[in-house]
């Protein structure tokens, strides 16, 4: 019942916030927000609540039949996975909501309604169970986002929203075939992600239905060469459509290798993760060589957030437990982060108008505050001790080297050219002289302050203290390292 | 069967309502008379019986579709009040609306048929009707050629359906479909060369009704001359008819013979796939391009036919009133646009989002209907008559299906991005509150079946 709820909240909000008028509707969906995360973390208490040693999956706790043939079940519930992801959603949404405080859009009820679908959606990919409805959701996650781009994008809009559009929808596409040609080719005729699990089809066939599922999540993430889409997406999008993006739906495609496919095609991916994890590597390199030639600070980010992604899926292919852990506890910072970076050049080039990293320079003179708190999430970004990223990051290349050392090298080469383009890019934004372009820069407004904030406090928060979010994780990891061995 | 004769002396009315100068009230009484027919016919719902010495059968098959024609006529003719408001088409309104209904009288004699000439006199009824139909606008020259191109190739598969059935009867000795089917149990080892011929010709036949590739040249340009009221009723009903009937042709007569048509299906189906979604991609008229969409639908619903040995009939039905009730909002809401507009081109639509939001959003829901996006009926069509396809071995088929949706996507987006990224034209667009509620209603069940399409899946 209470992942229903969890589902709900945002469903009903988003069809009340239709009928508000302007500011109210922003009101609205930050109170509803804020009552979704209360939530979120009452079921968190109930779930640690639960004795987990027996049975890592014991809060699935609806399952319907909905359609009778081919039989599809109404099947949600929560495991350790599930519940950081809906945590993560739930605990960045009132953030993106609050980042948009300070600014007039048109049609504002429509846009908060499409937020809130957007979170009713994820969470729903997250808390799936059935292959079907997960990818109902997986789909219906995509519209409104493609709305929220191309009605209140920059740009350029309608090009680049359809080459998105287009693009996810192929690999969605191919992944529904997937699952039918599963359903026909396991024994038990079903889409039950336990018995998709425990009885994978013949290993013959594993090897198509791997790369119909990764072809689905390699544009999500997305793994080079498929991110073709994403920095100009990016960079059209609007900055709370950017922090959607990148926050938490490209976490979809890598929740999804942990949930779907690992699990279900173990055999598909032992035959080629060696190919994956190879595209994921380079993907690393690749992206982190770009993003050092960047100027656009939009653009830089998001071939950032490309390195990062890259190294959380090499982890979880690496399919043992320090690489899959990792990669949950990575997904968790990323997430966080990328939203706060995602803000702070929202911040930058709506003062300056800007987003050039050669036009900008000396902010820190004229915005302290705005300065430190862009310093730690910049510092969280590239895993320094203490803060969120470095817990993922160690886990993940500790779990890349039980699998190849080679791989973990060159995957360790992320943290270091990460270090080189964001620290030169803070350089260059916020040191330095100031330039007619940055003469009246203010300081943060004060629900930017509190994003800011809020984001600081957590990226402390989780390099601190990672052990519950770890604890969180560890049993699902279990499961699902078990599941994932060949028998 | 009573469906049938009702829906025949509803027609009649139509004809003789002008000796009583009920013009006025002609299209009510219609509906009204239609509703209640819709309603009589759900009573024939799991009662099995065969009419006039084996000629007609109503059987749950031709209830669903029956159904599904009546609710489709229904909405043509609460569109039809204001579409023939002109005075020019207000003096033949009597004529219109008894030909419209004696279309549905050949679509029904085509879901419920279980003999051979009862085939063909449904498909002569729906398509002489339509010939008129298409070619009404007498003044104008496009609805001429429509009428003219369309009769001239309709006579001519018609032609090929009556020599393949004489060459079936030649070789069995019945037209009943019933002896036909035993006919090809008995001999399906050595079947006589006549009689695939026959088979062949009907099939062809058929695929051209169906507008499958590579039969499909008729269609656009009789879709775009047509009138679009006429055009929505060409794409929904006649179509969906067609299907039926060759659905049952095939499931019946030549379910034990589909070894030999396989390849013909199967080669059409990729074909019609392929050309329907690459052709629609260049289209600038709006009504080329749901003729090309509809090209690329019958695409979707002939891989149901080849794979009918999974007894697709849900399948096909399900895809059908998803595809109906989409394209229905999808010409409602065109015919609205272009009376305002005064063009038929996709450019008549930039812009629409800020002028009438509402047109906007539903117009964008029935395109991603179409294209096959849930929480849409359309996805629910294409997932079952996938998942029918995979199951059967259909494989590659079913890949080159999901190809083709995904090249399908983008012409639906561009009417897409139209709406909500062209700057608007300087026309304001405003729909009466029929059409708004026609293009709700279709709307409302579209998502409804996308919600829980499980009250059709197991109905057939």
């Amino acid at each position: 019942m209470l992942t229903l709820i969890l589902l709900l909240i945002p469903l009903v909000a988003s069809f009340v916030t239709l009928f508000l008028k302007g500011e109210s509707a922003k009101w609205f969906s930050l109170v509803v927000t804020c009552i979704q995360l209360v939530f979120t973390i009452y079921v968190y208490q109930i779930f640690i609540g639960i004795d987990m040693s027996s049975d890592a999956r014991s809060l699935v706790n609806i399952n319907q039949a909905w359609i009778k043939s081919p039989q599809i079940n109404f099947q949600i519930g929560l495991d350790g996975i599930s519940m950081l992801m809906v945590f993560l959603t739930n605990l960045l949404l009132p953030l993106i909501v609050l980042a948009g405080f300070n600014r007039t859009q048109d049609r504002t009820h429509i846009f908060y309604s499409l937020v809130l679908l957007m979170q009713f959606a994820l969470i729903g990919v997250f808390v799936a169970f059935d292959g079907i409805l997960y990818y109902l959701f997986w789909e219906l996650a995509l519209l409104p986002i493609y709305f929220i781009s191309l009605n209140w994008g920059g740009a350029n809009r309608g090009q680049i929203t359809l080459k998105f559009f287009i693009y996810t929808l192929a690999g969605s596409l191919l992944m529904l075939f997937g699952f039918i040609y599963l359903y026909w080719n396991t024994p038990s005729h079903t889409f039950n992600w336990l018995d998709l699990t425990q009885n994978p089809i013949c290993t013959c066939k594993q090897g198509m239905v791997f790369w119909l599922f990764f072809a689905a999540y390699a544009i999500k993430i997305p793994i080079i060469p498929f991110h073709t889409w994403q920095p100009d997406t990016y960079q059209t999008a609007p900055t709370q459509g950017t922090m959607l993006l990148s926050g938490i739906m490209l976490k979809m495609g890598l929740y999804s290798l942990v949930r779907w496919l690992l699990p279900v095609v173990p055999s598909g991916v032992e035959e080629y993760t060696y190919l994956a994890m190879g595209l994921c590597i380079v993907g690393i390199v690749y992206a982190s060589v770009i993003a050092i030639m960047q100027t656009d600070l939009k653009k830089l980010f998001a071939y950032s957030s490309i390195a990062h992604v890259g190294l959380i899926a090499a982890g979880i292919f690496a399919a043992n437990l320090q690489g899959i852990e990792g990669g949950m506890a990575q997904m968790l910072a990323h997430g966080i982060n990328v939203v706060g970076l995602f803000y702070c050049a929202d911040i930058i080039m709506n003062r300056t108008g800007s987003n050039n990293i050669n036009n900008l320079g000396g902010i820190r003179l004229l915005a302290p505050r705005f300065a430190t708190y862009f310093m730690i999430i910049v510092l969280g970004s590239v895993a320094l001790p203490l803060t969120n990223g470095f817990i993922g990051e160690f886990l993940l290349l500790y779990g890349l080297f039980e699998y190849n050392s080679w791989a973990a090298l060159v995957g360790g080469l992320t943290i270091i050219l990460g270090a080189v383009y964001m620290l030169r890019m803070y350089q260059k934004v916020m040191l330095g002289n100031t330039n007619e372009n940055v003469n009246t820069f203010e300081d943060v407004k004060w629900n930017e302050e509190v994003v800011l904030i809020a984001i600081v406090l957590l990226i402390f928060a989780f390099g601190l203290f990672p052990k519950p979010m770890l604890e969180l994780v560890e049993p699902a990891s279990n499961q699902i390292v078990k599941l994932s061995t060949i028998k | 069967m009573n469906t049938l004769i009702y829906t025949a002396c509803l027609g009649l009315f139509g004809l003789v309502a002008e000796i009583f100068n009920l013009r006025k009230y002609l299209i009510p009484i219609l509906v009204i008379g239609l509703a209640v027919i819709f309603s009589l016919n759900l009573q024939t719902w799991n009662h099995p019986a065969t009419h006039f010495n084996g000629m007609l059968s109503d059987t749950n098959f031709s209830t669903a579709f029956s159904g599904l024609a009546l609710f489709i006529m229904l909405i043509i003719l609460i569109m039809a009040g204001e579409f023939y408001s002109s005075s020019d088409d207000e003096k033949h309104i009597s004529d219109y609306m008894a030909i419209l209904l004696f279309t549905l009288c050949g679509a029904l004699m085509m879901f419920s048929y279980s003999n051979m000439a009862m085939l063909f006199l449904g498909i002569e009824t729906l398509s002489i009707s339509l010939y008129v139909m298409a070619g009404s606008r007498r003044f104008e020259v496009k609805s001429n050629e429509a009428g003219f191109k369309y009769f001239l190739m309709g006579s001519f598969a018609s032609a090929f359906l009556l020599f393949g059935i004489a060459l079936i009867f030649g070789v069995t000795g019945t037209f009943s479909i019933d002896g036909i089917g035993s006919y090809m149990q008995h001999h399906a080892d050595k079947l006589d060369p006549l009689f695939i011929v026959g088979m062949l010709l009907m099939i062809f036949a058929m695929l051209f009704k169906v507008s499958a590739a590579p039969f499909h040249f008729w269609s656009p340009d009789v879709y775009e001359g047509a009138p679009t009221l006429i055009t929505a009723l060409m794409s929904t009903l006649v179509k969906i008819a067609a299907f039926a009937a060759f659905y049952k042709l095939l499931s019946t007569c030549f379910v034990f013979a589909m070894g030999k048509a396989e390849i013909i299906l199967t080669i059409s189906c990729a074909a019609t796939l392929l050309i329907g979604n690459l052709v629609a991609l260049v289209q600038d008229n709006f009504k080329r391009l749901l003729a090309y969409s509809g090209i690329s639908h019958a695409g979707y619903m002939l891989l149901a036919i080849i794979s009918l040995q999974g007894s697709t009939d849900s399948a096909l039905f399900l895809y059908s009133v998803g595809y109906a009730v989409a394209s229905l909002a999808a010409f409602a809401i065109a015919i609205t646009v272009f009376k305002a507009t005064e063009t038929e081109s996709i450019s008549g639509f930039n812009g629409l989002a800020k002028k009438n939001p509402f047109l906007a959003a539903c117009l964008t829901m029935a395109m991603l209907s179409l294209a096959g996006i849930p929480p849409f009926a359309g996805f629910f069509g294409k997932y079952f008559i996938f998942s029918e396809a995979i199951r059967n071995g259909y494989q590659d088929l079913a890949l080159l299906g999901i190809v083709s949706s995904i090249i399908g996507v983008f012409y639906y987006m561009k009417v897409i991005v139209a709406m909500y990224n062209k700057p608007a034209n300087e026309f304001t667009i405003t729909a009466s509150f029929t059409y708004q509620l026609v293009i709700a209603l279709c709307l409302v069940l579209s998502i409804a079946l996308g919600i829980y399409p499980g009250i059709f899946t197991k109905l057939l």
